[in-house]
């Protein structure tokens, strides 16, 4: 049941990744915008600053950080495709 | 012909130029090369290409003209044409290129082992391409007449002959590596201007941290703060926390990230790569080149809005005499995309949101990006660079739509259903004479736009987002899913959105057919139709799993398809033939 702890693993990556990705866009930017526009960044309102520019950054973050995984499950449970 | 011109002519011609050299360099010679670069792209090149044929003439030109007017409700746009690529990266990508298919239509057809499927398949992504094109084509015109002066015609038909000479040529190979250059065009385009007003307007030549920062000007007030205060002063809604409310927010930048996870032109790219691992990696390398241009955009957004009111009215209360309004307010008004009138009859310009004594009749959002840098008082060889890049943008999303869309006709209808026995030589061939027939059908929508234009964006987000994006997770992520099910899932979600569109928009948009009326107060939840996409999809789920329910599970050989490409090593499975 190789095959089934390599999806098993991978899900639980893509849940996590999800996760987070759901909280800095539709959670910080939009949800909670008001709150957390409070909180100032320099001239940005935080929960402004989430909608317009943090979000970006964390899904590019979240995209290396699922490769880099991946690639070391691959590894770990042999299936690399090269 | 005067400096800015010829500026414009060289920057445009050396840049075609450019174009024409790559699309021979790397011309196509087989299906494989044609439809899918034969494997052979880095996930760094693959990257950049995904990011020209990702950001179109409504990225480049009209999403910071978007963001200017409407302000934090312009982050759906931001928020929802970046996230898509998280869900591609996990969800989608790996396991598409793992199958090792050409198309979306023939992925779909495989894992719901039914020609039914991959024709319903091909219909959405024609429709949702070929409503993309219109705009880009439209886009083509608009830069030629405004810049070098020609005909909109003329320019069309000039973007049709570069367009034409690449794309036939080269096939998905010759695009790939024009792509690249556009990228690369179209960025350095975007950003120069952008740093100089960062720079002018705040002492900071990172327009990301330049949007954060105090105002040069020694008050040491932010210009977020002051931008604010001015929006305000003039009567219209706060410019860091107009909301356009926040179910229709929500819904809206949900629809826009899985129609982009769900539109073929960009999925089709994934099969370029060598590898599964660097189809995941050129996943993350396209969205650092689209976030270049993504975080940029807010930042250019605010400072033309501000720059805007800043040259209207310099001084609270003492407003700019129309005789003295600079060089590009008169050429802008001369296009009809700005337009004055003199309601109090005291020759200066009053600008507020009261349409009673608001004079600036008129100010086209789309002409923001494209006027910024004279706005801004910059050098004439940054316009022609302006120019430049608008057009990269524009031909290289027209290239990556028509690709998709002749290689679900040659390869998909001709060669997957009607002649299956056709030899690999007859279509190549095909395809080309296809992609032919595409770019004339495009040029001739360009010529003659459709008056639904405008809400065409909405339908091709809309069935990417409530057909195809549901279709493809439910084929990846549930093993059991079975043809009858997501067929019945793919049209009903189809159904409700298109009937959504259509009941307040009109049927395929013709005027007085709106049997609900465009009204807001008969939105479903207060959902625009743009917006409406992930609702049709929650639809397309629902539909689906009720239907696996009652039919029963998909046959074993299929599921253990699903388990195939689910792991990235070892041959592909034969596909499977109905």
């Amino acid at each position: 049941m190789e095959a089934r702890s390599y999806w098993q693993e991978n899900l639980r990556l893509i849940l996590i990744c999800l996760a987070i990705w759901f909280v800095v866009s539709f959670g910080f930017g939009l949800l909670l915008v008001e709150p957390l526009n409070a909180i100032r960044l320099g001239g940005y309102k935080l929960g402004f600053w989430f909608a317009q520019q943090g979000s970006i950054y964390t899904f590019v973050g979240l995209i290396f950080w699922y490769t880099a995984q991946m690639n070391k499950l691959d590894k770990k449970h042999n299936v690399e495709d090269q | 012909m005067d400096e800015l011109r010829l500026y414009t002519w060289i920057a445009v011609g050396g840049t075609f130029g450019l174009y024409f050299f790559l699309a021979w360099w790397a011309r196509a010679g087989s299906t494989s090369e044609f439809y899918a670069a034969g494997g052979g792209i880095t996930p760094l090149q693959n990257g950049m290409a995904i990011g020209a044929d990702w950001m179109s003439a409504a990225s480049f030109i009209s999403m910071a003209g978007l963001i200017a007017f409407l302000g934090y409700g312009g982050s759906v746009f931001l928020m929802g044409w970046t996230g898509g690529y998280v869900l591609l990266a996990m969800c989608l990508a790996p396991y598409m290129r793992k199958h090792g298919k050409f198309t979306v239509p023939e992925f779909i057809g495989d894992r719901f082992y039914s020609r039914t499927a991959r024709i319903v398949a091909v219909v959405c992504l024609i429709i949702a391409s070929v409503t993309y094109i219109i705009g880009q084509m439209k886009g083509v015109g608009v830069a030629f007449s405004r810049f070098l002066e020609v005909e909109y015609d003329v320019g069309l038909y000039i973007g049709m002959g570069v367009v034409f000479v690449y794309a036939t040529l080269g096939g998905m190979k010759g695009i790939t590596y024009t792509q690249i250059a556009q990228y690369v065009v179209l960025i350095t385009a975007y950003t120069i201007p952008a740093i100089f007003i960062s720079l002018q307007l705040t002492g900071n030549p990172i327009p990301q941290l330049g949007l954060g920062s105090t105002l040069a000007d020694g008050s040491g007030v932010y210009l977020l703060d002051k931008l604010d205060m001015v929006v305000t002063d003039l009567g219209f809604k706060e410019y860091t926390t107009s909301s356009l409310g926040s179910v229709e927010m929500f819904a809206y930048t949900m629809s826009l990230m899985i129609g982009t996870a769900g539109l073929p032109h960009v999925i089709m790219r994934f099969f370029t790569v060598p590898s599964v691992k660097a189809a995941r990696q050129s996943a993350g390398y396209a969205l650092v080149f689209i976030a270049l241009l993504y975080t940029v955009a807010p930042a250019v957004g605010a400072m033309a809005r501000f720059n805007l009111i800043n040259t209207i009215e310099p001084v609270a209360g003492q407003n700019l005499e129309y005789d003295q309004r600079p060089q590009w307010f008169k050429d802008w008004e001369r296009t009809g995309l700005l337009q004055f009138e003199d309601k109090n009859g005291d020759g200066k310009i009053q600008y507020t949101s009261n349409a009673e004594t608001n004079e600036m009749v008129k100010v086209d959002r789309d002409i923001m990006v494209l006027a910024n840098p004279s706005i801004a008082n910059l050098p004439n060889w940054v316009i022609a660079l302006v120019a430049a890049g608008g057009l990269a943008a524009a031909l290289s999303t027209a290239a990556g739509l028509l690709l998709a869309i002749s290689s679900a006709v040659s390869h998909d209808l001709m060669k997957g259903v009607l002649v299956p026995d056709m030899s690999e030589k007859n279509e190549l061939l095909a395809s080309r004479i296809v992609m032919t027939l595409s770019i004339l059908f495009a040029g001739y929508l360009g010529l003659n736009p459709p008056g639904f234009a405008a809400g065409t964006v909405a339908l091709a987000f809309g069935l990417a987002a409530s057909s195809i994006f549901p279709a493809l997770m439910m084929g990846i992520f549930s093993k059991n899913m079975s043809s009858k099910a997501a067929i019945a899932g793919m049209c009903s979600g189809l159904g409700v959105t298109m009937l959504y569109v259509f009941q307040h928009k009109g049927i395929m948009f013709i005027p007085g057919t709106s049997f609900l009326g465009g009204m807001e107060p008969n939105w479903f939840l207060g959902i625009s139709p743009n917006a409406f996409g992930s609702i049709g999809a929650l639809v397309n789920f629902g539909v689906a799993f009720a239907v696996l329910k009652v039919t029963g599970p998909a046959p074993k050989e299929i599921q253990d398809l699903v388990e195939n490409f689910r792991t990235p090593h070892g041959k592909i499975a034969a596909a499977h033939d109905h």
